[in-house]
């Protein structure tokens, strides 16, 4: 069942629910951010209306710097400006930051210690129809092995708003995980969130009695689809737990261990590359503190291709009908 | 600290000496590009051109110098003793364990560092950002990017070159020290450079060319680059890679490499020899 805690939206499986995509979020997010400090300035590079970082540069057009197709600059300056007491927030698809950039994130920002907030945009199997060469399953991996770098992947677009005006108050740099495709607002203003700290989304209906003993930790676009199979699954009679785990780094250890040791077995869920995403941090923490077996749902040392952002999720085995039967044959082994 | 010029040379003299006493004690580290870029630090340091405090390093007015070529790390470290910042005897302590002076600037752990460096084609870009911010800001402070020629292989330096142009920073002052050598090679053989100077004003740059080891010279552009309006400046500071030790000058395998204790003693009493001609002529 839903996690009343966490108060959804009471529409979540309406077919009316509205779909907005997450960088609508972050737009709005920015705006409202750069209205509460003047040390906001933003910078991007040459997508400016995709990345909705437009809603910012008119409203604040000499805090917004425009730089073109200059990912590796853009984080030097970025340094450069928080080094002179600004707080920088630079967008662009993650394909090409961290993508193209990971060397000058690593040494003027992170090993710099200066704060920046980096909004990578386009992330996932969900880009559809521009094919592999934008779908960026690779940055989670990048960003999480450097020092002073959070990471984040919001699920919805208030989250993704969230997302932006926590990482402004954030102690460190921060790297924010966003999809390209429009996807149901399931979260409420009330929904908490905050970096390092995961929600339980879906609780078995008994712990004890019904509990099948198997936990999805989801992150992004796929965390909808998990709640949907949960419900399905449920109907079923089969009882399972969601846990939204958009904080991979730092990951809300407290959370993730307390329904590792609940639990039989674990999936993780993510659009992104097995080898070094959201699953395998859990299974770092968790191979120390409470081995148990997990189920790695991703892309699987493979690029992924043009597409409908369903089609695709489909074709790699990351649809609902794989997440379900995943749960079923957990439950079995 | 202001010195007059035959201070400047002189001191010049024992950087240099400093430099390869380092050098050999660490028993790594680079030797060539630091001992030819000698002047160009002492005058932007002592000649009263740069503003800053050495014991109030985080003072929010003061110019801001970044240094792209963290290589450099002996000579910066030396000048930023001799600044004040901390003791000369620290830079005994280069590149061991423990030690605040890393094999490249770390920012944290030296007073007067404005940025990591080591990885070279990114310091442009990070002064940039110091630039934009002044000016946003409303700070007069100049922001000084020192750059070796071989990041001009960099296309983030290039990026960067691009973006000072278009911003119209005139609060920036970009200095390559132009030795002609990489660790590949010569410049031109391994990627050609030139013409520097054109690809610099075409992308909207004022140019100055001096002779980097002419102290009144290196001031002179110096000074001329903080009255230049609507445009960043850059100076081509030519320079003799290895200066003041003949083994050394203009052999590129000098790029990455610490002279052993025999080399040492000869580097030195060539430029103990080169400081007792500037005493001479200063008595």
């Amino acid at each position: 069942m839903l996690n009343p805690d966490i108060k959804l939206n009471p529409k979540i499986f309406s077919e009316k629910i509205k779909r907005i995509s997450p960088r609508d979020g972050f737009g709005e997010g920015l705006v409202l951010a750069g209205e509460m400090d003047e040390r906001i300035v933003a910078l991007c590079a040459d997508v400016t209306e995709s990345l909705r970082m437009h809603l910012f540069r008119d409203r604040f057009p000499e805090r917004f710097v425009e730089l073109g197709i200059a990912e590796q600059n853009m984080a030097g300056i970025a340094s450069g400006l928080a080094a002179s007491g600004k707080i920088p927030v630079m967008g662009t698809y993650a394909i090409f930051s961290p993508g193209r950039n990971w060397e000058q994130i690593r040494t003027t920002i992170c090993y710099n210690q200066q704060k920046v907030i980096l909004v990578g945009s386009h992330a996932g199997l969900n880009v559809g129809p521009d094919g592999a060469s934008h779908q960026a399953l690779e940055d989670i991996a990048l960003m999480r092995v450097l020092p002073n770098m959070a990471v984040v992947c919001p699920a919805d677009a208030l989250e993704a708003r969230k997302a932006i005006l926590s990482a402004i108050e954030y102690s460190n740099s921060v790297y924010i995980r966003l999809p390209r495709e429009k996807s149901p607002v399931f979260t409420t203003e009330e929904t908490s969130w905050e970096i390092g700290k995961s929600q339980v989304l879906w609780l078995p209906k008994s712990e004890k009695k019904q509990f099948s003993g198997i936990t999805i930790f989801v992150c992004g676009y796929l965390v909808y689809k998990a709640l949907e199979v949960a419900k399905e699954l449920e109907q079923e009679g089969i009882s399972i737990t969601v846990i939204n785990n958009s904080a991979i780094k730092p990951l809300d250890k407290e959370t993730i261990l307390k329904w590792a040791k609940k639990s039989k077995a674990i999936i993780t869920l993510e659009e992104h590359q097995i080898a070094g995403g959201m699953g395998s941090a859990i299974a770092e923490f968790l191979s120390e503190n409470h081995p148990l077996p997990i189920k790695f749902m991703g892309i699987r040392n493979e690029f992924g291709q043009s597409g409908q952002a369903e089609e695709l999720l489909t074709k790699y085995n990351l649809d609902k009908k794989t997440i379900k039967q995943t749960v079923k044959e957990m439950i079995k082994d | 600290m202001k010195l007059v010029l035959k201070q400047m040379e002189d001191l010049a003299t024992t950087i240099r000496q400093e430099i390869i006493e380092m050098l050999l004690k660490a028993k790594s580290g680079h030797c060539a590009g630091p001992l030819g870029a000698v002047e160009l630090y002492v005058a932007l340091y002592f000649s009263g051109i740069l503003n800053y405090d050495s014991k109030n390093p985080n003072w929010e007015e003061r110019d801001r110098v970044v240094i792209s070529n963290g290589h450099y790390a002996p000579l910066i470290y030396t000048v930023l003793a001799h600044a004040g910042y901390f003791s000369l005897e620290e830079l005994k302590t280069l590149r061991k364990l423990g030690s605040r002076l890393q094999g490249h600037p770390h920012r944290l752990s030296l007073p007067g560092i404005e940025t990591s460096s080591g990885p070279v084609g990114e310091g442009l870009s990070q002064a940039i950002g110091m630039a934009l911010a002044a000016k946003m800001n409303k700070k007069k402070l100049q922001v000084y990017c020192l750059m070796g020629d071989g990041e001009q292989d960099c296309g983030n330096t290039w990026e960067a070159v691009m973006t000072a142009g278009k911003y119209q920073l005139d609060n920036l002052t970009a200095i390559i020290d132009r030795n002609n050598i990489q660790i590949d090679g010569f410049t031109e053989n391994v990627m050609p450079l030139e013409p520097l100077k054109e690809k610099y004003e075409s992308f909207g740059w004022k140019v100055l060319e001096i002779d980097g080891h002419n102290i009144p010279e290196i001031i002179k552009a110096l000074n001329a680059s903080k009255s230049v309006f609507v445009k960043p400046v850059l100076i081509i500071a030519h320079t003799i890679p290895g200066k003041g030790v003949d083994f050394m000058q203009w052999e590129y395998q000098w790029h990455g490499k610490a002279p052993n204790s025999k080399q040492a003693e000869e580097a030195l009493r060539q430029l103990r020899s080169m400081k007792g001609q500037i005493e001479s002529e200063l008595d």
